[in-house]
């Protein structure tokens, strides 16, 4: 094997024990950033022994045995300053010479240190901005660089954040633990949030020629399922699993070739993505068998059900979708949900159905100069015979949006409605 | 990026004992937990399966068990990795698991995803491991 093949190999091997190795270390050290700094020794330690020595039989248990070793060495310098750290360090070298295989009695707590991680990396104290740079270093394993090209900022602004937000834990002395039952839904939420942030800024671009982009998507996905697993018995963790994987299952449809976006109910369904599909419902099951009250993720999710079950639009269960809007409405109010169900009210019930329950929101302040709901009142008018109004409405959304395709788009539509003066 | 990796193994002529189920469900268990593992599953013996093949336009059926080939398809997985390395580790993991074998690593079509272009392909060869 050449050097070069080897170091490839380290990497590899390196991406994938990352995480746990943070984890273990955290654990040990109560410091995420000296966490991070061992375990990056222990790679030097890697990129200089293996050449040589060859890759060991398992390189996953000597990453974590050398990272250990740098730990209990940590400790013992620093014993004098900090006495509970003194005596951690000298019981952990006592464990190491009772157990043979130290890293696989590390392997037991795998599990809830990756849980612990995930809530400090998205702990309050910090900012979304930061909760979510902290996450994809800490927890997605990716480099202040490769994040700085997915958010297209530059490098030493992500490099500054992530030092900033270790900082910032450290001297707020956030424990290294799951937070207590009190506080644990608000945090979980937190750590939803942070992750779906994640799914929908690799989402949402649609542009992008940088593979990091849908990179972020993957990213946040297999977050999503590490967390689920973490926490199998919150039903808003597999819901929103279940709502990314649907999401994502569309992905390769809802980009035409030119790189303009195409609508749901004009996509291609045989490109959606079947696995992901299968994956998304199985995830849905999960939560909905968890049989509490469903929250805004597993509704989301039940909303992207709907279509993913649908073979063609006509198949779609629109009375269905106006019902989950409700219940989304009941406990997530926004104007936006409110929109998309006048939408789904006129697919079930009609375009008056839809004009009615639409009209209520017409002085919403919230909506004012959103585009969509004189777009989606055009719809409606034009469906009605109203193509005067709908003209009007149409010319009204093409002078609000900033997106130029999306203003040809709406200009179209306003043309179709015939002349200007009748 | 996605991989398919398909398992080839002697194929056994006994059933698996409850403890190699055990460890195979543990390894799938971790799989799923990690994130990476899509899909997989595993084959029942060869003798419950079939060959249809088409050349020059005639159809062939053959009835398993396909006595003739070393190494059959004993399954397959569907991984998520970041690169082909990171894929190959699984692999090697995997294996070191279940034991003799191979698992051919072929990188799925994905048309939204750079990936693609991304694909390292300098070849590579595989030296035994060192212990």
């Amino acid at each position: 094997m050449t050097a070069s093949e080897t170091h490839r190999e380290i990497e590899a091997v390196w991406r994938i024990e990352f995480t746990r190795l943070v984890g273990g270390l955290t654990r040990l050290l109560r410091d995420v950033g000296v966490a991070e700094e061992l375990a990056q020794d222990a790679l030097v330690a890697a990129l200089e022994q293996w050449p040589a020595s060859g890759i060991p039989r398992n390189p996953g248990a000597w990453l974590m045995a050398t990272a250990k070793h740098r730990a209990i060495d940590y400790l013992r310098r620093h014993a004098l300053t900090d006495r509970k750290h003194e005596l951690l360090g000298h019981e952990l070298a006592e464990r190491e010479n009772e157990i043979p295989d130290f890293a696989s009695a590390i392997d037991d707590h795998i599990g809830d240190d990756l849980l612990r991680l995930v809530f400090i990396a998205c702990h309050p104290v910090l900012s979304t901005e930061a909760r979510v740079a902290l996450t994809l270093r800490l927890l997605g394993g990716l480099s202040a660089d490769e994040i700085a090209r997915a958010y297209l900022v530059g490098v030493p602004t992500i490099a500054q954040r992530i030092v900033r937000a270790k900082r910032t834990l450290a001297e707020a002395h956030v424990p290294f633990e799951v937070p207590r039952p009190a506080e644990f839904t608000a945090r979980l939420s937190s750590v939803l949030q942070v992750i779906y942030l994640i799914f929908n800024e690799g989402y949402s671009a649609t542009s992008g020629d940088d593979w990091m982009r849908p990179h972020l998507c993957e990213e946040a996905l297999r977050l999503g399922r590490i967390l689920a697993e973490l926490v199998p018995d919150e039903s808003e963790a597999h819901g929103l699993c279940a709502l990314m994987e649907i999401q994502a299952s569309r992905s390769q449809a809802r980009v035409g070739d030119s790189g303009q976006p195409i609508l749901l109910m004009d996509q291609d369904r045989t490109r959606w993505d079947q696995l992901l599909i299968h994956r998304g419902l199985a995830a849905l099951d999960r939560a909905e068998q968890l049989g509490r009250k469903r929250g805004p993720y597993v509704i989301q999710a039940a909303l992207a059900a709907c279509h993913a079950r649908a073979a063609s639009p006509s198949d779609t269960d629109w009375a269905h979708i106006v019902a989950l809007y409700a219940e989304l409405a009941a406990i997530a109010p926004s104007p936006i949900v409110e929109l998309n169900r006048a939408v789904a009210v006129s697919m079930a019930y009609g375009p008056s159905a839809g004009l009615e329950l639409l009209d209520t929101l017409r002085d919403d302040p919230a909506l004012r100069g959103y585009h969509l709901l004189p777009s989606v009142r055009g719809d409606l008018l034009r469906k009605l015979g109203r193509l005067k109004e709908a003209r009007a409405e149409f010319e009204t959304a093409a002078s609000m949006t900033r997106n130029a395709r999306e203003r040809n788009l709406l200009l179209e539509r306003a043309l179709s409605c015939g002349p200007a003066r009748q | 990026m996605r991989f398919l990796s398909i398992y080839k193994t002697i194929e056994s002529s006994v059933p698996p004992t409850p403890e190699e189920m055990a460890t195979m469900g543990k390894l799938i268990e971790r799989g799923m937990k990690a994130g990476w593992l899509l899909s997989t599953e595993g084959c029942l013996p060869s003798k419950l399966g079939a060959r249809v093949r088409r050349s020059e336009g005639k159809v062939t059926v053959t009835d398993g068990p396909f006595t003739e080939a070393k190494e059959l398809v004993g399954g397959f997985a569907i991984m998520q990795a970041n690169s082909k390395d990171e894929a190959i580790e699984l692999a090697k993991n995997f294996l070191s698991i279940v034991g003799e074998g191979e698992c051919e690593l072929r990188q799925l079509y994905e048309s939204n995803s750079a990936a693609q272009s991304n694909t390292d392909s300098r070849p590579r060869t595989q030296v035994a491991q060192k212990g």
